[in-house]
């Protein structure tokens, strides 16, 4: 399947629904179909074959998503934050393309061979243009890219995910209902337009007929301000924005009472966090989700039902469902491997592997990273439990070798939350010569916790050599925009810190 | 007539609007019909002055998917119609919903 035939659907189904904007006055999805198909008859007339994106969220993330799906080229939103050498590398590497732009990027990028720049405002005059043609139907077939995802590169240089358009598709017929949504739902978008969240919230919201109101970007203040002023009835969040909206809504105790699911992703998520918003927002339906770029969004879902019965639950095994990423989508298949490739029994960790219509592993000019059977290896730790509920552990490549042990930061970094005076924490391993590697932790603190408490708090839970050789306390730990803890850049400062 | 079904394949019906895209294709040919009679692929030349046989017009909703057991084939409704789908004279019954909590 296409995407030019979802946003068909929607058009045909749902016309006169509003898909974009306010509900007195935004665009409904005849509308929004209408102009991506003249933005889709401009994009094929204008050089490259491939359309960029390097802007915040706008109408013309939907209409460029849909309009270079229609002109029959991959829509390639690129990360307007990263330094502008970095900036202009990628944007060389998505030549030949006409690529639209946001304010002062432009001056940033400067010209690069083979790339045309069109700016927002071009590119919404031309969907808007009364006198434009739309093009029928869509360009290209299913098996054809419709988006391509530069990885964030937090591990090397940035990958270019390519997603084709049965996979997002797939994606979206197997977990969405079409016109599912009651006509009142509405969807905040503030997750940016380059990751794959951005560019599944329009597809889930365009197929199931919800209203999107997008923020250009995350900021709490006008996050909470528009999901109140909106009623907003749906939210997806990464770790570090639920804190901050959390705050806000505590200190002004005004809640949010239009708000009916809250889903969250995109990182490990801090129990007491998860906690703190279940306390503060009783009504609201939490969902946990996890998912990888190269599977083009979710993967498994931890439901309100499943929040509610571990919350309820006195049995371990049933709470600490809250920590796990739910049951794995219906519509695919996952296996826990060792490094051998053998699949492992229930309850042991190893290489979380996934296989199904949704998963691409395919990375642009390197080809497929799924094996001859069609499984895509995650690189993510984790196991199932008895139930086929997935844990994940975090990513393979942090695994941290002390003494021959393999230990897991994420686990480490779980216990050292557990402590009350604990905010933020990290665990990573630098070289030893003892060792080979040690423990190190980062950690970000309320008044008066000292290393030693830390220390002991974690032998207390954990193996003596799980316990931190080093503590390191920090005003903040470094996140990428996407709530990603970037591990490399502290690896780097704790190395320089502690040896 | 018989056709071999393909993922993504498309199909109409020769009496009526429906339109479907093949989601899991079938064990092997079936007889796909819509208000009656066979579908033909999108893009291909309709047989004329055929009607809608009341028997098979139940209609078909934009955005339902339709399943069989028996041969596995799963299509999913592009466009609405008045038709309803079948196979040979075996109706064709529209799945179960089994929405999953909104994660995006």
């Amino acid at each position: 399947m296409h995407l030019g035939m979802l946003l068909e659907m929607a058009a045909d189904g749902m016309a006169d629904r509003v898909a974009l904007g306010p509900l007195a006055s935004g665009l409904t999805f005849a509308e929004l179909a209408s102009r991506a198909r003249r933005l889709g008859a401009a994009l094929e007339a204008l050089p490259g074959e491939r359309v960029g994106l390097i802007d915040l969220n706008s109408p013309a993330v939907p209409l460029t998503l849909f309009g270079a799906a229609i002109a029959g080229k991959p829509f390639v939103p690129i990360n307007y934050r990263l330094a502008d050498p970095q900036l202009r590398a990628i944007v060389a590497r998505t030549a030949p393309a006409t690529i639209i732009v946001g304010e002062g990027v432009l001056e940033r990028v400067g010209p690069v061979d083979g790339i045309e720049f069109l700016s927002r405002a071009e590119a919404l005059a031309l969907a808007e243009d009364p006198e434009g043609k739309e093009k029928d139907g869509w360009g290209g077939d299913a098996e054809d890219i419709a988006v391509l995802l530069f990885t964030s590169g937090t591990t090397g240089e940035p990958k270019a995910a390519v997603l084709r358009h049965s996979n997002l598709t797939e994606y979206i017929i197997s977990t969405v209902e079409y016109a599912g949504s009651a006509e009142d739902e509405a969807a905040i978008v503030s997750v940016p337009p380059y990751h794959i969240a951005g560019i599944s919230a329009v597809l889930s919201s365009t197929y199931s007929g919800r209203r999107v109101v997008q923020l250009e970007a995350f900021d709490p203040v006008a996050w909470v301000r528009t999901v109140r002023e909106e009623s907003i009835t749906h939210a997806m969040v990464v770790p570090t924005m639920l804190g901050r909206i959390l705050d806000i809504v505590e200190s002004d105790g005004l809640g949010l009472p239009s708000l009916r699911a809250l889903s969250y992703g995109g990182g490990p998520m801090p129990l007491p966090v998860i906690e703190r918003a279940v306390g503060l927002l009783p009504h609201v339906g939490f969902v946990n989700a996890y998912g990888l770029t190269e599977t083009s969004s979710t993967i498994a879902v931890l439901g309100p039902d499943d929040h509610q019965a571990a919350f309820a639950s006195d049995d371990p095994a049933v709470r600490v469902r809250l920590a796990s990423v739910g049951k794995p989508l219906p519509t695919l298949e996952v296996s826990i491997r060792d490094a051998a490739g053998i699949e492992v029994s229930v309850g042991e960790r190893g290489e979380i592997c996934v296989r199904g219509g949704q998963v691409s592993g395919e990375y642009l000019g390197r080809g497929t990273t799924l094996d001859s059977d069609g499984w895509f290896p995650t690189r993510d730790e984790g196991h199932l439990d008895e139930a086929g509920y997935l844990f994940v552990h975090g990513r393979l490549d942090d695994v941290i070798v002390r003494g021959g042990e393999n230990l897991s930061p994420g686990e480490i970094e779980a216990v050292l939350l557990e402590h009350p005076g604990v905010l933020e924490a990290a665990v990573v391993g630098i070289p030893n010569k003892e060792w080979g590697e040690q423990v190190v932790a980062a950690v970000v603190t309320s008044a008066g916790v000292t290393e030693e408490d830390l220390k002991a708090h974690v032998r207390s839970r954990l193996r003596s050599s799980r316990t931190p050789d080093h503590i390191q306390f920090r005003e903040e730990l470094p996140f990428n925009e996407s709530g990603k803890l970037l591990r490399r850049v502290l690896r780097t400062e704790l190395s320089e810190a502690f040896t | 007539m018989s056709l071999v079904t393909k993922p993504g394949t498309r199909y109409r019906s020769v009496v009526d609007q429906t339109e479907v895209i093949v989601v899991k294709p079938a064990s092997g040919p079936i007889d796909l019909r819509c208000g009656g009679h066979p579908m033909v692929s999108i893009g291909t030349e309709a047989p004329t002055g055929l009607t809608l046989d009341p028997a098979f017009s139940a209609g078909t909703p934009l955005g339902k998917r339709f399943a069989d057991g028996e041969t596995g084939i799963e299509l999913l409704c592009t466009k609405g119609g008045s038709g309803s789908l079948s196979i040979g004279e075996v109706i064709l019954s529209q799945k179960d919903a089994k929405p999953l909590p909104s994660s995006d």
